[in-house]
C-alpha cells in the first residue's frame, strides 16, 4: 500500500508508486479469474439445478393420471396417482394479492412518513424499527400468527362478514377459526411490510432536492410536493420494492404452513378456513412423501419458479415503459 | 400584475449561521433588478426570503420584512405557500418535472391553484410556452417529455412554467449558468419582453450580464468568509458600472476581486 509509506522519506513515493502499479496489474488480472471463474460456476451450478428439478418434474408429470393444471387434488401415493397445482395456484396468488393490497399502501404511507414527513427525532428510530421487524424468522411470524392473528382475527372476519359479505369474496359461510387465505394475506402483509417500506425509503430520500424546490416554488403544499416529485420519481423504485415482497410472499413457507389449515378447494370466500400454496404445500408433504410423491412436489415447485419469474419480467416491462419519463435522464 | 418589492431590515440564517445582515431595499416593478457579488456573499439566500423558500432548508429562519406592495410576506397570518404562488422563481440549474410532458409542466402550477378546463389551460400553455419564446420549437411535441429537451430549452420551459400562473414577481437564480452562450442570450432577451409584464430580480455572477439586462443592479459583498453579506449599494445600472458610489464595488466591477 503506498499510503503507509513514511511521511518523512522523501525519495519513497516513486518506488511506493512503481510497487502499487505492479500490484494493480497482477490484482487486476487476479480479480477478473475469480469473477470470470465465479460467474461460470454460478452459471454452472444454476444450469445443474435446473436440470435436475426439470428432469424430476418430467418423471412425475409423465406418470400423472390427473392434469397437472386443472386438478383440485394433491394423491401422487395413489393408484393411480392424481395431483394437480390448481388450488396451490389459486391460494398461492389470493393470498398473495391480499398480502400486496394491504402491504403496499401502508408501506409507501410508512415510508413517506419517515422520508417527508417525520422529524428527524422520530424518522430514523422509526426507520430502525421497521427494519428491526424484516430480522424477524418467518417460523416467529407463524407462530404468532397462528396463536394471536387466528383467535384475534375473528372479530374482524364477523364483521367484514356482516358488512361486506355481499361482495361474496368477505362472505363467510362455514364457521370455525380464521386459519384462511386472508389471514395468511394479513400475515405475509405485515412479512413484507418491512422490505416493501425500507426499499420505498430510501427512494423518497433520493428524489433530488431540485426536483422538490420545482414544486415547491410553484406553491406545492407538501403533499401536493410529495404528489408532483417525490411520487413519480419515485414510482419504479416502489414497483421494485413491491416485486421484492410479492417474491417473499409468493414463496413463504414457514408461516402459511403453521397458520393456514390446508385443503383442495378453491373458494373465493377469503375468510373460509382451507386453501393451499405452493411453498405451503410442499413443506406440509415433503417429509412424508416418497419418491415419486416428491417429484411431484418438485414439479409443483418449478411452477411457483415460473410464477415468480412471471412476476419479475412484468415488473421489469412496467418501469421500462416509463423510463423515458423516469427521473434517470433529468 | 408586477408588484413593487419593499424589504427592510432582512437578515436570514441557518441555524445559528447568519447568512445576510440588515438588508434593506427596493425592487421596483417593471423592471429587473440584478444582484452581483462575489460567490457566497448571500445572493441566492436573499434571493429564496423574497418568496420564502429560504424557511425549507433545514435551520432556515429570517427576520426583518418584505413588503410586497403593501402586504407584509412575513406576516405571521401569511401562508407560505400562497406566497409562492404570487412569486415565482427560476433556478440555477434547470428543473423541470421529469416525469411530466412539457405540456403538463406549464400546466403545473395551474393544475395547483385548481381545475381548469382543458380549453383554458390548453390557452394558458400556449401562452406560457410562446411568452418563454419556445412555442415554436415545442408545438409539436407538446406530450414529450420534458427531460428530453435541451439544456436552454429546458430553462425557457421552467420559464414558461413560472410566468404561466401569472405572478407579481419573477426570481431568477444564476438562470443562464449551466447554459451554453446562444441558450444565454435567448433567455435574456425573454428577460427583456418580460419585464413589461413582471417585477424581475435576477441574481448573476456574469458583470456583462448584468449590464445587459438590468436596470438596476445591487452589489453585495461579505467582509470575511463566514461574516454575513451585506448589500453594499443598489443604484441604476448605468451608474453602478460607470461611477459607483463605493469603492468595493468599483473594485469587484473591474474585476479586483472576487
Ligand atoms: N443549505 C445551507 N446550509 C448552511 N449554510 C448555507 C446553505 N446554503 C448557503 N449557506 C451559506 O450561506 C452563505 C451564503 O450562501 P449563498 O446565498 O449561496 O451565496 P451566493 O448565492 O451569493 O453564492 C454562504 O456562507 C453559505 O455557506
Ligand atoms: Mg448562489
Amino acid at each position: 500500500m503506498a499510503s503507509t509509506t513514511p511521511t518523512e522519506t522523501p525519495p519513497a513515493p516513486p518506488a511506493a508508486s512503481r510497487r502499487a502499479a505492479s500490484t494493480g496489474r497482477v490484482g487486476d488480472k487476479v480479480f477478473l479469474g475469480l469473477s470470470r471463474g465465479s460467474g461460470i460456476l454460478l452459471l454452472a451450478i444454476m444450469a445443474s439445478i435446473a436440470v435436475f428439478l426439470g428432469y424430476r418434474a418430467a418423471l412425475a408429470i409423465s406418470e400423472n393420471e390427473g392434469d397437472f393444471l386443472t386438478t383440485f387434488d394433491w394423491n401422487p401415493a395413489g393408484d393411480p396417482p392424481v395431483f394437480g397445482i390448481a388450488v396451490l395456484l389459486f391460494g398461492t396468488v389470493v393470498s398473495s394479492i391480499i398480502a400486496m393490497a394491504i402491504a403496499v399502501p401502508v408501506a409507501v404511507g410508512i415510508a413517506l412518513f419517515i422520508s417527508h414527513y417525520a422529524p428527524r427525532r422520530i424518522a430514523a428510530p422509526l426507520a430502525y424499527v421497521v427494519d428491526l421487524l424484516a430480522a424477524v424468522p418467518s417460523i416467529i411470524y407463524g407462530i404468532w400468527g397462528a396463536l394471536f392473528l387466528v383467535p384475534y382475527l375473528g372479530g374482524l372476519n364477523l364483521w367484514l362478514d356482516e358488512y361486506l359479505g355481499w361482495t361474496y369474496v368477505f362472505d363467510k359461510t362455514e364457521v370455525g377459526v380464521a386459519r384462511s387465505l386472508f389471514t395468511v394475506g394479513i400475515l405475509l402483509a405485515i412479512m413484507i411490510l418491512p422490505i416493501v417500506t425500507s426499499v420505498s425509503r430510501e427512494v423518497f430520500l433520493q428524489v433530488p432536492r431540485m426536483n422538490e424546490e420545482a414544486a415547491l416554488a410553484l406553491g406545492a403544499t407538501r403533499w401536493e410536493v410529495i404528489r408532483m416529485s417525490v411520487l413519480p420519481f419515485g414510482r419504479s423504485g416502489v414497483i421494485s420494492a413491491s416485486m421484492l415482497g410479492l417474491g417473499r410472499a409468493l414463496g413463504e413457507t414457514m408461516a402459511v404452513a403453521t397458520v393456514l389449515s390446508p385443503s383442495f378447494v378453491i373458494s373465493l370466500h377469503i375468510l373460509d378456513p382451507g386453501g393451499g400454496t405452493f411453498a405451503q404445500n410442499i413443506a406440509a408433504k415433503f417429509d412424508e412423501a416418497d419418491q415419486f410423491g416428491r417429484d411431484a412436489l418438485i414439479a409443483s415447485g418449478l411452477v411457483l419458479f415460473v410464477l415468480t419469474l412471471l412476476v419479475n419480467g412484468a415488473a421489469r416491462l412496467i418501469i421500462a415503459r416509463r423510463k423515458e419519463y423516469s427521473g434517470a435522464n433529468a | 400584475m408586477a408588484k413593487r418589492i419593499d424589504i427592510s431590515g432582512l437578515s436570514a440564517f441557518y441555524g445559528s449561521h447568519k447568512a445576510i445582515e440588515d438588508i434593506s431595499m427596493t425592487v421596483e416593478p417593471r423592471s429587473v433588478t440584478a444582484f452581483i457579488g462575489p460567490s457566497g456573499c448571500g445572493k441566492s439566500t436573499f434571493l429564496r426570503t423574497l418568496n420564502r423558500m429560504h424557511e425549507v432548508t433545514p435551520g432556515g429562519r429570517v427576520e426583518g420584512k418584505v413588503m410586497l406592495d403593501d402586504e407584509n410576506l412575513y406576516a405571521r397570518e401569511v401562508d407560505p405557500v400562497a406566497v409562492r404562488r404570487t412569486v415565482g422563481m427560476v433556478f440555477q440549474r434547470p428543473n423541470p418535472f421529469p416525469t411530466m410532458s412539457i405540456f403538463d409542466n406549464v400546466a403545473a402550477g395551474l393544475r395547483l391553484n385548481g381545475s381548469y378546463k382543458k380549453t383554458e389551460l390548453n390557452a394558458v400553455v400556449e401562452r406560457s410556452l410562446r411568452g418563454a419564446n419556445l412555442w415554436n420549437e415545442v408545438k409539436d411535441r407538446l406530450n414529450k417529455p420534458g427531460s428530453g429537451l435541451s439544456g436552454g430549452q429546458q430553462q425557457r420551459l421552467c420559464i414558461a412554467r413560472a410566468i404561466a400562473v401569472e405572478p407579481d414577481v419573477l426570481l431568477m437564480d444564476e438562470p443562464c449558468s449551466a447554459l451554453d452562450p446562444i441558450s444565454t442570450l435567448a433567455i435574456e432577451d425573454l428577460i427583456g419582453e418580460l419585464k413589461e409584464r413582471f417585477t424581475i430580480v435576477i441574481v448573476t455572477h456574469n458583470m456583462q450580464q448584468a449590464a445587459r439586462v438590468s436596470d438596476r443592479t445591487a452589489f453585495f459583498n461579505l467582509s470575511a468568509v463566514g461574516q454575513p453579506g451585506r448589500l453594499i449599494e443598489i443604484d441604476e445600472t448605468e451608474r453602478i458600472f460607470s461611477n459607483p458610489s463605493v469603492q468595493a464595488t468599483e473594485d469587484y466591477i473591474s474585476g479586483r476581486f472576487g
